[in-house]
């Protein structure tokens, strides 16, 4: 190798396993990680939260307000306040996260109960099912397509946001970010973008193809959401 | 007056909507286009304020070929409603209703008292002009789509299934609120539905399209149900096409008999098994038979020379005695139409 | 609880710190400079998001536009997008930095825009013509008032959009209230860290009240359907 800048190809051969930490292999794993524990988070509160805010509406009013404040709070300032209390943790990176998942999810929730005709309700109730039964068997999986779009919304931009913490060292390929910057270097920056994208799409397409597999009545909407 | 010739609309796509139609809706008068879901009435209606343009023939406005306006202008001059009403939301009732007045360049003040006058003139509370569309019923809101149409006054009013989203009660009532507007008004309408009973009580023309845009007849509403032109038009009008017929036979001719009211139970020839007890003021009690001289039998009456013969013979059929009761304007009894009576009525009906 | 009472020792620290109230370092400074790359970089993003999102609704050209802009804009990071204009850019002016700023905040005007258009009830949209209204007055007059709530959460999605990557720019070198949270962190000045975000927090809330503000006053009470009058 010459003395000159490698060229992008050269660099990601020479930084993709080097066995230290911040391999791009590493940093892909931490993103995954801290990207993918916010979503599971998010739906797994969102959903109960969701029904309770269906089945008791006066709840549904103060929920929704309080998401939308956190949803307001600008991450950089909200991983900086957690780090006395969390440390400069993965933690720190993941529990702002989750949060706006649910500030995102709730209202999709919500909407995709809302979503079943009033008439579907009234005849599972006439067929005798019984409340449960109703929500799981008809309730539920007409409100899957909703949901699924609020779902994509929140894995996209917890993938796209994670890099954010790299700000405070906690960042996975975001890390490629700060490193270009201290040293100015265009080609970690591409890579980053790029596999931040790649990564971002991949799990819009699995999700839209859960929806094809879920819901094979739905013809699967263009993926247009707030 | 309006003028169809020759007009054919083919979309894009290859379907033809309207094929080859050539029809007049005279001035001041209401023609009603009606025929099954498809066959191109809306289409129809909009190529005459150029929602849609016309593929061929040309439609003229008084002598004038619509196609030579300018669309924004044109439609100022035509009154516009359709089926939901189409308020505006982000507007007040009186503001909505002023739409076109603004349009046109009226000052504020005048525009506002026209909404004004129009909105009792269509049968609406005052109190409402402050209100938003969504504080409306569905009637409220479509009595204001009438009353926005008309705003400006133009002369030509064209209604696309006004009232088919009201529930029927209201639906009749939006019916002869139009008609009685149309008395003072004479406005030349050209109005859609699909209800065939709709065209015949609002049209003094009825034009049955058939799928495909054709016209299959276009007739006043008594000659349709007379002589429809074929099966289409026959199976169209439906089963009671005789009956409904009755609506335009008139009660002037009709034999009426003036022995038979009483003023009471004792009174009146014996011959005669049904007497019709009347008030001091003429106005009708009910009917008494020998048999039992202390009970009235309830009777059903029509406004003589006014009504209807399908009124006149459904007051017969309210009736133990089957006869009907011939009343004037003041509900004083003129006479009695007995069951020979209508029968001769009805013959005579039938036969022309 | 002892990060409770750290923090609020910080809290007194930097807030009680006569030094942090004046000068070019100052918070009044900082919070304007903070403000201006935010109204400025929203402002440009409206201008440029606005009347396409108008002309796409209203027109039905170029919708492709709509679908990649939402998803990618979402996908992007803007850290990365940040480090990469500057590279490629330089720092001599603040426009490396709001290049950036403004591309991530024209989508979320953009698509809502479009869809508030779009999603007007066809049959408003027939009434409209149909009574003589052209083309701009039937946009202008009945279906930007009726879409004002989409066009306005738009808005305010991307306000917190800008006032967040505001504060991320200050890594690159922007000044704003961001400086004290990256500066802060640089030099472990934990004060200077927990004080700032406290700042950026409640300068978040204060625009997210004002947007809420706006679409009170200017969405008809007819569309929020929010009048009880008479
Ligand atoms: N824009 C269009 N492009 C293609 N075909 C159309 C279009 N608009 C209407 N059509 C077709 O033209 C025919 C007539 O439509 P039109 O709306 O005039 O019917 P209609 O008599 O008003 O029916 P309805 O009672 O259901 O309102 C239908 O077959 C319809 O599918
Ligand atoms: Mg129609």
């Amino acid at each position: 190798m010459g003395d000159g800048p490698p060229s992008l190809w050269e660099w990601i051969g020479r930084n993709w396993d080097t066995g230290r930490a911040g391999s791009i292999k590493d940093l892909l794993i931490d993103h995954l990680t801290m990207s993918l524990v916010p979503i599971l988070f998010a739906l797994i509160v969102a959903l109960p939260l969701g029904l309770a805010c269906v089945r008791w509406r006066w709840l549904y009013q103060p929920a929704s307000g309080l998401m939308n404040i956190v949803y307001a709070l600008p991450s950089l300032p909200v991983f900086m306040l957690l780090i006395s209390v969390t440390g400069l943790s993965q933690t720190t990176v993941i529990i702002p996260l989750a949060f706006y998942g649910v500030a995102v999810l709730l209202p999709a929730v919500v909407g995709g109960l809302d979503s079943v005709p009033d008439h579907v309700r009234q005849s599972a109730v006439a067929m005798g099912f019984s409340p449960l039964r109703r929500l799981l068997a008809v309730e539920l999986p007409i409100a899957v397509p909703v949901v699924l779009a609020g779902l994509r919304v929140v894995a996209v931009s917890s993938i796209s946001l994670v890099s954010v913490g790299a700000l405070i060292g906690q960042g996975g390929l975001g890390g490629l970010f700060t490193r270009a910057y201290q040293n100015p270097f265009m080609p970690p920056v591409i890579v980053g973008i790029v596999l931040i994208v790649l990564l971002a799409l991949i799990a819009d397409g699995l999700l839209v193809l859960a929806q094809r597999v879920l819901t094979p009545w739905v013809r699967v909407r263009k993926g247009v959401a707030s | 007056m309006i003028t169809f010739d020759a007009v054919t609309k083919r979309f894009p796509d290859g379907t033809v909507a309207v094929d080859d139609l050539t029809m007049e809706a005279p001035t001041g008068e209401i023609t009603v286009l009606v025929g099954p879901s498809g066959c191109g009435k809306t289409t129809s209606l909009r190529m005459i304020n150029r929602m849609i343009d016309a593929s061929e023939g040309q439609i003229l406005l008084d002598g004038v070929p619509v196609q030579s306006i300018d669309p924004p202008t044109l439609r100022r001059g035509i009154g516009y409603v359709i089926q939901q009403a189409g308020l505006f939301p982000h507007r007040k009732i009186v503001d909505n209703i002023a739409t076109v007045p603004h349009l046109l360049g009226w000052d504020r003040k005048k525009a506002r008292d026209r909404a004004m006058e129009l909105l009792e003139r269509v049968g609406l509370d005052p109190e409402l002009a402050g209100r938003y569309p969504f504080q409306l019923s569905g009637g409220q809101q479509q009595r204001v789509g009438v009353a926005r149409a008309l705003a400006a006054d133009p002369p030509v009013l064209l209604m696309d299934e006004p009232f088919s989203a009201v529930d029927p009660v209201v639906r009749t009532s939006l019916q002869e609120e139009l008609l009685r507007l149309q008395d003072e008004l004479n406005k030349t309408i050209v109005f859609v539905t699909h209800d065939i009973d709709e065209a015949i009580k609002l049209g003094d023309r009825v034009a049955v399209l058939r799928v495909g845009g054709r016209l299959a007849q276009l007739a006043a509403p008594k000659t349709l149900l007379s002589e429809p032109s074929d099966d289409f038009v026959r199976e169209f009008l439906g089963h009671d096409r005789g009956i409904r017929r009755l609506q335009f036979v008139s009660t002037e001719g009709l034999r009426l008999r003036t022995d038979l009211t009483v003023r009471d139970a004792a009174g009146g020839s014996s011959e005669e098994p049904w007497r019709l007890v009347v008030d001091e003021q003429g106005g009708p009690v009910g009917w008494i038979s020998w048999s039992r001289p202390d009970e009235l039998e309830p009777f059903g009456s029509f406004l003589y020379g006014r009504d209807s013969m399908r009124s006149a013979l459904d007051a017969a059929l309210l009736s133990p005695s089957g006869c009907s009761v011939a009343v004037d304007d003041e509900g004083k009894v003129v006479g009695v139409a007995t069951r020979e009576a209508l029968d001769e009525a009805l013959a005579e009906a039938a036969d022309g | 609880m002892n990060w409770l009472t750290s923090f609020f020792v910080w809290m007194g620290e930097f807030f009680g710190n006569g030094a942090n109230w004046s000068g070019p370092g100052g918070i009044p400074m900082r919070l304007l400079e903070h403000l201006e790359f935010s109204a400025l970089a929203l402002l440009l993003a409206v201008l440029l998001a606005v009347p396409l999102g108008l002309a796409i609704g209203h027109t039905g050209r170029g919708e492709v536009l709509i679908v990649v802009s939402a998803n990618l804009a979402r996908a992007l990071p803007t850290l990365g997008l940040l480090v990469m204009f500057v590279l490629l850019l330089g720092t001599a002016s603040i426009w490396p930095v709001i290049i950036p700023l403004v591309l991530l905040s024209v989508p979320p005007i953009l698509v809502n825009t479009f869809e508030g258009i779009k999603g007007v009830d066809p049959e408003l949209r027939d009434a409209a013509y149909g009574m003589g209204l052209r083309g701009g007055q039937v946009l202008g007059r009945v279906l930007v008032p009726v879409a004002l709530p989409l066009i306005l959460l738009g808005c305010r999605l991307s306000a917190i959009q800008v006032v967040a990557t505001t504060t991320v720019a200050a890594y690159t070198g922007l000044g704003g209230l961001g400086r004290y949270v990256i500066d802060g962190f640089a030099t472990k000045d934990y004060a200077s860290v927990v004080g700032g975000s406290v700042l950026i927090v409640l300068f978040a809330l204060v625009v997210q009240l004002l947007f809420a503000l706006a679409q009170r006053v200017t969405v008809s009470p007819g569309v929020s359907q929010r009048v009880n009058v008479r």
